[in-house]
């Protein structure tokens, strides 16, 4: 079945598939939809979960985690300020090396307050042990899910998987979706074999215990970041198996028209496409230019990122984040690699955009084509910079002279 | 790529207008995007959607800023500059008016042809607001030249069958008969090329400057900043009070007004602030005498006409 559909739907549509028993839930937009949908399914049993609303993420999260440690295959989803509102169970519970799945439908935190997106949401919970999967289409939602749950719950990996689809620009827009069957899906994704490590009823364990002195710590914390460095074999494996079952092809760092090239923008999310746009229009223009995007964030695919960008002579670094008093965290995380891996030559310019769900226009594209082949031609990285331009400042003061009650 | 936006209000069936159009080109076997984009979700307020259609993968995503077709269900947008209905309109731009005259447009950019879609559909009835949606898609559906009738239908179906046999029925008769209305137009909305990103004015980047942290933080400073809003311009009906029947009992509908709007004058009598009602009719029901009746927005004008030339005479 191959049926128009938004991300939030086909994120429902990845946790029906993948026959979830229990998803708790807190509204949130731009998120609220695929909670809607899953309890309309659970209601006609179309989807055999249960669905249950909690009071808080923070709690929404507890019980995602405490459910997961049970066995179950569970899923929970949330967005924005109720990603942030759940940090401490988010750093918590992968831990518990009890693998779910949670969706975060990216906005913008505050202040000041939007609803439109960018990924400092999501890069929050860069460090909490979650493994994170970023898709750029609402067909990659529901694959990802899928994808997730697969790689999550492997024996070498068994921590909890975020896939993050933007707000709006995905969550609320429709576009086709092929559904793969249920069949097809359950023996791609069997049930979920807790096999030892599990919670039972008058079978009495303690869980989140305390270990002083910093080497048990150390232990424990370590083997959290080899289990997620696993995440990157488990990744492939999946992946071979979802492309020979339903034919789509996933990497952890996606790379287009990237033969020949000479430069490349590096974007993550659903913003990546209209890079590929602009790649289009500037390959049509005689540019050898293409798109690096990882859809892996954690692990970090520092193999496959520093193999798509070698061989360039400059790298444009698009940030939908900011770190304030850093910069854009795509970018120290790009030249980290570039370094370790001992890439030779890019040069590497930096821009921050689409904070907010600010567009990026095709122009755009264009200039900081523009700005990497000037700065690769003089052989030195260019300053960062943040799209902004004169019209939008002009804009921003008038909004700001009726709030002052008076100019700027 | 076809790149076609509505533009509405909310609650006028704008985001179902888009559906039914996307539906419609992707059972004709198009790759398809569409999306609705608004801010806070509030009725009356000004929205837009918007449809992508092309025969291979589409990239773009987002607004589009260079339509071939624009399509307005409600002309009380046209003056209103933060609903920019003409932005990025060019020559090579359709504009489908819901209205029987042409209005007057707004300086700026103009398209390269206008068609008028009377009787599109009521905005009257607000049970019946997908009417307007399902006869705008079949129109739009018709001018691009390369949806059948038969895939509107089917689009039509698909948005609306949950609704029941009854509103099914008659939204798919509308649909189809403002589709074929577009008989003589259709093919007049084509295509627009991919513009070349060289060609393209480059972007005025600034460097942003460090200001003042006054200015530095989104607070508002000033009092009373609302009232600059001109949440008027939501309504798709306004209440009209009768002065004849008003008994001036002015505590019961200014207190009921959500909004405050209501205002009594020295005499006792009550007064709305057209400027900031939204139209939601509270006072109507609140009303014991019955003074209050709804009337269309786009009707207003005469009916305050008349109005005041029963007063004069």
């Amino acid at each position: 079945m191959r049926k128009l559909m938004t991300g939030n739907e086909a994120a429902a549509w990845g946790v029906r598939l993948a026959e979830v028993d229990y998803v708790p839930a807190f509204p949130i937009t731009p998120q609220t939809e695929i909670i809607e949908r899953l309890s309309e399914w659970s209601a006609t049993g179309e989807a055999a979960c249960r669905l249950v609303m909690l009071e808080s993420e923070h709690s929404m999260l507890t019980a995602a985690g405490t459910a997961a440690a049970t066995g179950v295959r569970t899923f929970t989803a949330t967005s924005s300020q109720g990603l942030l509102y759940a940090m401490e169970m988010l750093y918590t519970t992968p831990g518990w090396r009890a693998p779910f799945v949670l969706v975060n439908v990216s906005r913008g935190l505050a202040s000041p307050i939007t609803l439109e997106p960018d990924h400092n949401d999501v890069l929050a919970a860069r460090d909490s042990g979650f493994l994170q999967l970023h898709a750029a289409t609402c067909q990659e939602v529901l694959d990802l899910v899928l994808l997730a749950f697969r790689m999550g719950e492997d024996a070498t990996v068994r921590l909890p998987v975020i896939v993050n689809l933007d707000g709006f620009y995905l969550s609320f827009t429709r576009e086709p979706v092929q559904v793969p069957d249920m069949e097809a899906a359950r023996a791609f994704l069997p049930p979920y074999d807790a096999r030892a490590l599990h919670f039972r009823a008058g079978e009495p364990s303690a869980q989140g215990v305390a270990v002083l002195g910093g080497a048990p710590y150390s232990y424990f914390r370590y083997e959290t970041h080899l289990a997620a460095r696993a995440g990157l074999a488990a990744f492939a494996a999946g992946a071979r198996d979802f492309a020979q079952r339903f034919g789509r092809v996933y990497r952890p760092v996606e790379t287009y028209r990237c033969e020949d090239a000479e430069f490349a923008f590096v974007m993550m999310g659903a913003f990546a496409t209209k890079a590929k746009s602009a790649v289009d229009g500037l390959r049509a223009e005689g540019w050898r230019i293409g798109l690096v995007r990882p859809v892996m964030l954690r692990p970090w695919p520092d193999e496959e990122l520093a193999q798509a960008l070698r061989g360039l002579r400059g790298v444009v670094v698009v940030d939908q984040n900011l770190a304030p008093g850093h910069g854009g965290v795509l970018h120290g995380d790009v030249l980290a690699t570039l370094y370790q891996a001992g890439v030779p030559g890019p040069v590497v310019a930096a821009f921050v955009g689409g904070l907010g769900g600010r567009d990026i226009a095709l122009e755009e594209f264009a200039e900081m084509a523009r700005v990497v082949r000037t700065a690769a031609d003089a052989g030195k990285s260019p300053p960062a910079r943040m799209l902004y331009t004169a019209e939008e400042l002009r804009q921003t003061r008038a909004l700001q002279a009726v709030a002052l009650g008076g100019g700027v | 790529m076809y790149r076609i936006r509505f533009h509405g209000r909310g609650g006028q069936g704008v985001k179902t207008a888009s559906r039914i159009l996307g539906s419609a080109f992707f059972a004709e076997g198009y790759e398809v995007q569409d999306a609705p984009r608004y801010g806070a979700e509030r009725r009356g307020a000004p929205i837009f959607a918007y449809v992508r259609a092309q025969l291979s993968a589409i990239h773009e995503r987002g607004v589009i800023a260079r339509p071939d077709l624009v399509v307005v269900i409600d002309e009380t947008l046209l003056p209103l500059p933060a609903a920019g209905v003409l932005a990025g309109v060019t020559e090579h731009t359709v504009l489908l008016l819901n209205a029987a005259r042409l209005p007057e447009l707004p300086e700026g950019p103009r398209p390269g042809q206008i068609v008028l879609m009377p009787e599109l559909g009521e905005v009257a009835a607000r049970g019946g607001l997908p009417l307007v949606a399902a006869a705008c898609a079949g129109a739009a559906a018709r001018l691009t030249g390369v949806v059948s009738g038969a895939s509107v239908r089917q689009a039509v179906a698909d948005e609306l069958s949950a609704l029941g046999a009854e509103i099914l029925e008659h939204n798919l008769e509308l649909a189809l008969s403002a589709y074929h209305r577009m008989d003589d137009h259709t093919g007049t909305v084509q295509e627009g090329e991919a513009p070349a990103p060289s060609r393209l004015a480059p972007p005025n980047w600034i460097a942003l400057p460090q200001v003042d942290v006054q200015h530095a933080v989104a607070a508002i400073f000033h009092g009373a900043t609302s009232a600059r809003v001109h949440t008027g311009l939501w309504r798709t009906e306004r209440p009209v009070i009768n002065p004849a029947a008003c008994k001036h009992c002015w505590w019961v509908c200014t207190t009921f007004c959500p909004d405050g709007v209501i205002g009594v004058t020295a005499e006792g009598v009550p007064e709305i602030d057209y400027d900031h009602c939204k139209g939601c009719l509270v006072c109507l029901a609140q009303c014991p005498s019955h003074a209050i009746e709804a009337v269309l927005e786009r009707e207003a004008g005469a009916v305050a006409a008349a109005a005041s030339a029963q007063g004069a005479s």
